[in-house]
């Protein structure tokens, strides 16, 4: 005791203090946080019921207290019904920070997510439980491991009959009406890219299994993280916007370069006497 | 100048008074002259001279073995190498030649800028007209060549000469021909018939309205241009192929969307054109003929990328922005025996972008 007494305000005692604190929690911690974690996956009604008391907290007050949306006085929806938008819809949605959304807007921007995966999972079990609806894809339903380049390129010809009208020749996205936009692909999980197309968020249409398979709902995605990683043989990309960027590019940093280099060469260079002025 | 202050200042200056005529033949300004010339740095430092010089002679050797470096690279670097994400062939050819073609013009820049004759000259206009004698000369020159020809005596050469080329003009205007055949009716119909199926584009698959879901876009073609396997087991290849089946393709593509049915107000003759809701509709965009398939499903809203004419997929296609002067021509839809979606006719009227015929 006099020890720590004579030695309590050495400039590293703080430290020490913070350090067996933090360390003590962290204990504590990874003594119960398994035994919890185990507990809430036991059962489904468990999750449901963690996923309510989420959604009551972070959900209701746009989508209602069960899921039934709310509408605005002039009958537009303030925040749409959930009943039957199914598991898949929530894992995109909640999953990738669109939701829960910070204010009403034209589009919900992606943003890092509010919720860890667990809680992402019990909430998509709980609007899942409201009516029947697409459920979260299993992961070898988009695993693209292994495919051949046939398969690539018959999903090349899929991204390009149906994706490429919004989301561009090479997934980079693109603008719509009114504050609107379709968002870039690239480095999208695939996970997701599968989710959008099964739910259709926002303005995106729905591509159901029934009318493009599973199969080629794959191939699309193969295509698009091929694109990601090709060499582009054709020099800098510049977003792979097209016309726009490259204009751009071209006419204020192309020709603005060259106004500067005549803009030089015609100034006389340097002299022996400055001029008299 | 103070001549000038003079004669405004002065209330007589009026039309007539010969000293104003006289003033519009002189200068209103003293001619400076040029300026006085400042030599360069180079012209008064021999060593400065010889280190412009020498930097010059780096630029053009440094762009000589640039241009090696671009040979050695063409050989050694295989096509499909990479670097930083960039094809490393083309990057390093691009590299070594621009800079050495960079080079080689700034060389010359500095060359001429710091070490050739620096000195003002005037050069003065002169008449662009030729002499009176080179004239006479030309004039004599031809006026012999025509007689010596006897482009003028020999009436009968002359003339077939000038028939000849006068024929040469006929080809000219038959080739005019190739401008045409007139398009004749096959512009106004499309492959679709009733009973053909509406399948889902790339695939093939027919499609059933169940698997069509509220705010589902099918990218979709007539049955007719894919192979088809029959339930037992046989194989009925597509009608169309090569050149022909991208001719008909392109006038054939459509959309088909699924629209909750108390959103859309159709015309009293199109009630019975959608099942449930879902409606089908040319994928032309009766503007320029882009592909249109840019839908926003919550607002039914059909989008040229080209243009950006809008069209309301809920209200018959009509027109709400942009440069289409018609509504998207509408496909009436059923669903066959086998419970597939099917086409009940063809278009009522020409898809695509306007055209003479078509008034």
């Amino acid at each position: 005791v006099r020890y720590l007494s004579t030695h309590r305000r050495h400039p590293l005692a703080g430290f020490l203090v913070v350090l067996f604190g933090l360390l003590l929690a962290g204990g504590l911690y990874s003594a119960f946080a398994p035994a919890l974690a185990g507990q809430s996956s036991t059962s489904d009604k468990q999750l449901i019921a963690q996923g309510r008391q989420l959604f009551v907290v972070g959900c209701s007050s746009c989508h209602g207290l069960s899921g039934e949306g709310v509408m605005t006085k002039d009958g537009t929806n303030y925040g749409p019904p959930l009943i039957g938008v199914g598991a898949a819809s929530v894992d995109f949605q909640v999953g990738t920070g669109r939701m829960p959304a910070v204010r009403p807007e034209a589009q919900m921007p992606q943003k890092p997510p509010a919720y860890d995966p667990q809680e992402v999972r019990a909430l998509a079990a709980y609007v899942a439980s409201l009516g029947p609806g697409p459920a979260i894809p299993s992961p070898n339903q988009y695993d693209i491991s292994g495919l051949s380049d046939h398969d690539i390129m018959e999903g090349g010809q899929f991204f390009r009959t149906n994706c490429t009208a919004c989301h561009n020749f090479a997934g980079a996205g693109g603008a719509l009406p009114g504050g609107k936009y379709a968002p870039p692909l690239r480095g999208v999980a695939p996970r997701y890219i599968y989710e959008a197309m099964l739910t259709g968020p926002q303005q995106m249409p729905v591509f159901s299994d029934g009318v493009l398979k599973p199969h080629e709902k794959r191939d699309i995605i193969a295509y698009i993280t091929r694109l990601t990683k090709q060499t582009s043989y054709g020099g800098a990309e510049l977003g792979s916007r097209g016309p726009v960027s490259e204009g751009l590019w071209g006419w204020t940093a192309g020709i603005g370069a060259l106004v500067c280099v005549a803009i030089w060469l015609a100034n006389s260079g340097a002299r022996a006497r400055k001029k008299q002025s | 100048m103070s001549d000038l202050t003079h004669s405004t200042g002065d209330g007589s200056a009026e039309n007539g008074d010969p000293s104003l005529l006289l003033r519009h033949n002189q200068e209103p300004y003293e001619n400076p002259g040029l300026p006085e010339h400042e030599p360069r740095m180079t012209d008064v430092d021999p060593k400065l001279e010889r280190r412009a010089e020498r930097q010059v002679a780096t630029m053009f050797g440094l762009a000589a073995l640039l241009a090696i470096a671009f040979c050695v690279a063409y050989f050694t670097i295989g096509e499909d190498t990479a670097i930083l994400g960039y094809g490393a062939l083309n990057a390093v050819l691009g590299f070594t030649l621009g800079l050495a073609l960079l080079l080689i013009g700034l060389g010359a820049i500095l060359w001429a800028k710091k070490l050739m004759v620096d000195q003002e000259l005037v050069e003065y206009r002169h008449s662009a007209a030729s002499t009176a004698e080179d004239t006479r000369e030309a004039v004599a020159a031809f006026e012999a060549g025509a007689r010596e020809s006897g482009f003028g005596r020999r009436k009968l050469l002359r003339n077939s000469l000038i028939g000849a080329l006068g024929m040469l003009g006929l080809p000219a205007i038959v080739l005019l021909r190739d401008l045409g055949p007139l398009p004749g009716a096959a512009l106004s119909g499309t492959v679709w018939r009733r009973g053909i199926r509406v399948v889902n584009d790339v695939a093939g698959t027919p499609i059933r309205p169940s698997e069509v879901q509220i705010g589902q876009l099918v990218n979709a073609e007539p049955s007719l241009f894919f192979a088809e396997r029959k339930p037992n087991g046989t194989v009925v290849p597509a009608q169309y192929e090569g050149a022909r089946l991208q001719v008909e393709k392109a006038k054939a593509a459509v959309i088909l969307v699924r629209i909750p049915p108390q959103d859309i107000t159709p015309y009293p003759q199109r009630r019975n054109w959608n099942v449930d809701g879902i409606l089908c509709y040319s994928k032309i965009c009766p503007h320029v003929g882009c592909p249109i398939s840019l839908w926003e499903q919550q607002t039914h809203h059909l989008l040229c990328p080209c243009h950006q004419s809008t069209f309301d997929l809920a209200d018959n296609g009509r027109v709400i922005f942009g440069p289409a002067a018609r509504s998207l021509p509408q496909l009436p839809l059923g669903v066959d025996r086998d419970g597939y979606l099917i086409a009940m006719s063809d278009f009522h009227e020409p898809v695509g972008p306007s055209y003479w015929e078509r008034g």
